[in-house]
């Protein structure tokens, strides 16, 4: 389920995911690992507390220690406003205008994925790509995050299970465990 | 509330100043604008647990900041670009409690007592400022072996054939080499070069309470999660347990207060975004070659020299593809480097003649670089090959690189000022960056960039490519002029003459002897070398000056090389 969009826009953003980092054989795409679902947290990250902004540390869990990534950090007065205006754009306020207006996040995953059309999900693969091809700034936007939700810690919301760390044989997060002085001089 | 000191800047340099003060029995309050995410909140004299092994947030969400909307810079090449080029990320060392301490991978060399000399021993150059140091390498020796004491750097004295001579050994033994750089400084020596470990401020054993260093591979850009690195951690807890200072995180000195030729105390804006003051004996300046000229401005300090001969290094990457996979994001990101290119031979010499130049630097070459799926994957074009190239990872696991930090010249009009129109969230005029390489950074670059393509081809590399930070723009379509260096240095550099020179050698502001900058502004030339240690040795230098706790002076030791 959505935090933030609608159930429709995420069906879109959904089919978009699969085209931009499409599943090859067993290794998962950006659907399968689930990176609509770190875009969706990312527009929707204050209606959480603390907002899921910046995970915490120093480990996750996932290479011993403590699972302590999934306490996000508290924002101070300047990050939140940092945040909302690049979440929820600038609207008119004038503390969050002082070097002129800001188109924020929420309005352009939005008006581009309405751009897209519920239908989208319906094309051809083939179609799907040509739709894209001819919004050039909405896949830029997209696929940046989708970068970031196929491959950054899962607690943001994508990478689930750390899917996307393991289709490429990475090994993620690595605190306390680290390195032996064998595997860093090593072939 | 009149204090002995007030530090601006929480970094190595405002670290190192504050330890010297508070050692010395002073009162000092540090200003830090950014947040707090190295010292325990509860106990200071501890560090927190902030850091992790976590890419969005240091590499994609400004954890460190500055964030480019809250704090832009604005930067152009030169006036014929208009106002500015560029508004956002410029040279954005963190804007943290640390400072660029934080985000390092580490690497702290010594520079080299020639860096001291450069106009006396090579002559000058055309367009460039050049100029002695009004000090000598053995005036700095033993404050940059008490810097390597106290941040703890592993290294090995005599590996290096060029370094400067030493008082004494490195604190710590180099932590292991990372396999790429072993391929990497075998092929280098067989071409006759000298690679040798880079000393570097993390730990390969148990180091002043902290741990070795386990090699997790998030270092450059990344704080360490274990603490490791002890840059500026150590100097830093090590003045909170003094009871002696105050740190005051999330708060901007907006104004340095002066009066008959003496700095009073500074405004500042903290948390809560109301504007205070506070009075203060004495005012260290430490934040970084881009901040510090920006509140001496703003303080309407208005030297003609403050912000003028802005260097960042030249940097020029040379890179190779393997066949192996090189597994560069375990270790410390850079464990081997070579400073042939600033001592400089026969061919650069000739390169140096045939560009119509008096003589030619290149900079320390670091071997290698951690790299991270998501910056990689960003890389790569959307669509059926992403999964396979990120599979075969060919700019993650098989790209080998060559960093060589040249040393660019300092030139009047390469400078920071204050951007007529841009402003920072609390209402201030921000930096505006004017940067560009002259002929000798860029011939430099490209014989340098030639030979390094020559080691990537002895490694076995398939292919090689070269490139540079800034950008020249005529080099195929997507390149950048803005420089992405975060060594920023030289804009209020030291002299005997205020008319040349904005601070004495004691980095005392001429014309207001208690205001003293504790950072790389103060650096007469850039060197071929990271500026970390330098600046910590100055800055510790500049404190004892003023608390009268200096160190003795002592001439060359044999052979300790």
């Amino acid at each position: 389920m959505p935090v933030w969009l609608t159930d429709q826009e995420y069906r879109v953003l959904e089919s978009v995911c699969a085209r931009l980092v499409p599943a090859i054989g067993a290794r998962p795409g950006a659907r399968e690992v689930g990176a609509a679902d770190y875009i969706d947290r990312l527009l929707g990250a204050f209606l959480f507390d603390p907002p899921l902004i910046w995970a915490g540390g120093p480990t996750s869990g996932r290479a011993g220690g403590e699972a302590a990534f999934g306490r996000f950090h508290r924002l101070t007065r300047l990050d939140e406003l940092a945040w909302r205006t690049r979440i929820e754009g600038s609207r008119g306020i004038p503390e969050r205008e002082f070097n002129g207006p800001v188109a924020g996040l929420q309005q352009r995953y939005r008006e581009g994925l309405a751009e897209l059309g519920p239908g989208f999900c319906d094309l051809p693969p083939e179609e799907q790509d040509a739709a894209l091809r001819g919004l050039p700034e909405l896949v830029d936007l997209v696929y940046g995050h989708v970068c970031e939700g196929m491959y950054g810690a899962p607690e943001y919301g994508g990478n689930r299970d750390g899917a996307g760390w393991a289709g490429i044989g990475f090994a993620g997060d690595v605190q306390p465990r680290g390195w032996t002085d064998a595997e860093v001089s090593g072939p | 509330m009149t204090v002995d000191a007030v530090v601006i800047g929480s970094g190595p340099g405002g670290s190192a100043a504050a330890d010297v003060l508070t050692r010395a029995g002073w009162s000092v309050v540090i200003f830090e604008k950014g947040r707090n995410h190295l010292l325990d909140p509860g106990d200071p004299t501890r560090p927190a647990a902030d850091y992790s092994n976590d890419e969005i947030k240091f590499m994609h969400r400004h954890f460190l900041g500055p964030d480019p909307f809250l704090e832009p810079r604005t930067f152009r090449t030169g006036p014929e670009e208009g106002e500015r080029s560029h508004v956002g990320e410029v040279n954005s060392i963190p804007s943290t409690v640390g400072g660029g301490g934080t985000h390092a991978d580490g690497k702290v060399p010594r520079f080299r007592e020639d860096d001291f000399r450069l106009l006396s021993t090579l002559g000058p150059q055309p367009e460039a400022a050049g100029a002695d140091w009004p000090i000598a390498y053995e005036d700095l020796e033993p404050y940059y072996a008490e810097a390597e004491r106290a941040v703890g750097v592993a290294g090995e004295a005599g590996a290096n054939p060029y370094a400067a001579w030493r008082s004494g050994p490195y604190p710590m033994p180099p932590g292991p080499p990372m396999y790429g750089a072993t391929l990497s400084a075998a092929a280098a020596e067989k071409l006759g070069l000298h690679p040798y470990p880079a000393p570097t401020a993390a730990n390969s054993v148990p180091y002043d309470g902290r741990p070795a260093c386990n090699n997790c591979g998030y270092c450059s850009f990344f704080g360490c999660p274990i603490h490791a690195k002890g840059d500026p951690v150590a100097l830093l807890t090590r003045v909170m347990a003094t009871g002696r200072a105050e740190l005051r995180p999330e708060t901007f000195v907006s104004r340095i207060r002066t009066s008959g030729g003496r700095a009073t105390g500074v405004d500042f804006i903290g948390p809560d975004g109301v504007e205070r003051s506070m009075g203060a004996r004495h005012v260290v300046v430490a934040g970084g070659a881009v901040e510090t000229p920006r509140l001496l401005l703003l303080s309407g300090i208005e030297h003609p020299l403050v912000g003028r001969h802005l260097m960042v290094h030249f940097q020029t990457i040379a890179v190779g593809m393997m066949a192996q996979r090189l597994h560069s994001q375990r270790g410390r990101a850079v464990t081997h480097v070579h400073d042939d290119a600033i001592v400089g031979d026969e061919a650069s010499r000739r390169a140096a003649r045939e560009a119509g130049l008096p003589w030619m630097r290149g900079g320390m070459v670091e071997h290698g670089g951690a790299s991270l799926p998501i910056v990689e994957a960003k890389i790569y074009p959307w669509g059926e090959a992403h999964q396979a190239l990120m599979a075969d990872s060919p700019l993650r696991e098989r790209l080998w690189a060559f960093i060589m930090q040249g040393e660019d010249l300092p030139y009047p009009d390469n400078r920071v000022d204050l951007d007529p129109a841009v402003r920072d969230v609390r209402g201030f005029p921000v930096a505006r960056v004017t940067y560009r390489g002259r002929r000798h950074e860029l011939a430099a670059s490209a014989h340098h960039g030639e030979r390094l393509q020559a080691v990537l081809r002895e490694m076995g590399a398939g292919w090689t490519a070269v490139t540079t930070s800034p950008g020249t723009r005529h080099v195929g379509g997507g390149t950048t002029p803005v420089p992405e260096s975060r060594h920023v240095i030289g804009t209020t550099r030291m002299g005997t003459d205020p008319a040349t020179s904005v601070v004495d050698s004691w980095g005392r502001v001429h014309g207001l002897e208690n205001v003293v900058v504790a950072d790389s502004s103060v650096f007469v030339t850039a060197s071929g070398y990271g500026p970390t240690l330098t600046l910590v040795a100055l800055a510790a230098r500049a404190a004892a000056g003023l608390a009268g706790t200096t160190l003795p002076v002592v001439g060359p030791v044999n052979g300790s090389g």
